[in-house]
């Protein structure tokens, strides 16, 4: 006996399902190429990790300079 | 398990079940496909170039802000669609698709197509989409449709965004080029769709929708043709002199903007009897010609931005 009973609900609405599962299908797809596309681009990618942000360490290294002066 | 037996007595009561296609029609597919033709022709015009997947990306949630916009439209159209022979089929009316189905599939979509062309472009072209969304569904469909004999025109704006939030979404910003591209068909709506309502027989003044040629006259409707054509023409070939122009484009205008003038002051010239006279020829035709027209141009336009980096003119010439 299986586990889950088919009900006629199921077959009447599969195109619509396997529609709506294609879709997803492809969306999870156009989101994997954008992320790829963007990352291949590349440009400082900045997140926090324990230390200065490379854009503030510049920043921080031309105060520096300037006290100095 | 409740869901299942709610639903199962509905089909013993006999209740239609939606398929996929009656989502798809929901969205309005022929609308939406020029739109994508236009979102792409100011996108590949621009002077920058995306990356082939955002710039399939941004087409594609271009596209799908047009269908939720669509979908918007038919919720709140219903009940006119119900008493339009065009229109009665659609899935509302026909009581395929539930009302708040319709509202709900619209306000997602319009959700996701906004979110995801910010994140995959820019937030410019994406706050541009969302304008174009709610202009379209919220002051044309709710607002000015059903008050003024002008919404056709005004109808016709939310039309012409696409090709600027196409332009924006690889740029990022705003210029002549798009402003022209967005006035070039702007200004082609009415008397493309005035033409068409000189010849067919509709029933918007049952649904109580006033148009033109009902409100002023076929006589004004003829006017109007001519007043916005002649409007139209300096622009189209205006856009030959910009950055998205060049010999192609200003030799394909003149012609075409010559003929479209020769075919309004036709219009304009006839009488309803001459044209009863010979099934509305001239107007059959002339609305045939504005559709190639409109395609022509931005052929044109496409053709150009082709060209550029093969250097086909001469820069001192054109640039």
């Amino acid at each position: 006996m299986p586990l889950a009973r088919e009900h006629e609900l199921h077959r009447r609405r599969s195109g619509r399902n396997i529609g709506v599962g294609l879709l997803l299908v492809a969306f999870i797809l156009l989101v994997f190429g954008l992320t790829i596309a963007k990352v291949e681009r590349g440009g400082t990618i900045e997140a926090f990790d324990h230390t200065y942000r490379p854009g503030l360490a510049v920043r921080h290294e031309e105060l520096q300079q300037g006290e100095e002066r | 398990m409740s869901d299942i037996r709610a639903n199962a007595s509905d089909v013993a009561a006999g209740a239609a079940e939606p398929g996929f296609g009656d989502f798809v029609a929901l969205l309005k597919p022929r609308v939406m496909s020029l739109v994508v033709f236009t979102a792409l022709v100011g996108m590949l015009a621009a002077p920058v170039a995306l990356h082939p997947i955002e710039a399939l990306a941004a087409i594609l949630f271009i596209a799908l802000g047009a269908g939720a916009s669509g979908a918007l439209n038919m919720w709140w159209d219903a009940d006119i669609d119900a008493v339009m022979r065009r229109t009665a089929t659609r899935p509302i009316p026909a009581g395929r698709i539930a009302p708040g189905e319709a509202l709900g599939l619209g306000m997602a979509l319009s959700g996701i197509a906004v979110v995801m062309l910010g994140l995959a472009t820019n937030w410019a072209a994406a706050g541009l989409l969302a304008f174009t969304i709610f202009f379209y569904a919220v002051i044309y469909t709710m607002w000015l449709k059903r008050w003024t004999p002008q919404n056709i025109v005004i109808g016709g704006a939310a039309g012409a965004f696409p090709p600027v939030i196409g332009w924006m979404a690889a740029t990022g910003g705003l210029a002549i080029e798009p402003l022209l591209m967005f006035l070039v068909i702007f200004m082609w709506t009415p008397p493309h769709f005035w033409a068409l309502a000189l010849f067919v027989k509709n029933d918007y003044d049952r649904a109580e929708v006033p148009m033109l040629t009902v409100t002023h006259g076929r006589r004004a409707t003829r006017a109007h043709i001519l007043v916005y054509s002649a409007a139209l023409a300096p622009v189209a070939v205006g856009a030959a002199f910009t950055g998205i122009g060049g010999p192609l484009y200003l030799a394909l205008a003149v012609v075409l903007n010559l003929l479209l003038l020769r075919g309004a002051w036709r219009i304009w010239r006839r009488d309803e009897t001459a044209a009863a006279a010979d099934g509305w020829r001239v107007e059959k035709r002339f609305f045939r010609f504005t559709l190639s027209y409109l395609f022509l141009h931005f052929g044109a336009i496409l053709a150009e931005a082709a060209l550029r980096p093969l250097a086909v003119w001469p820069v001192a010439l054109w640039s």
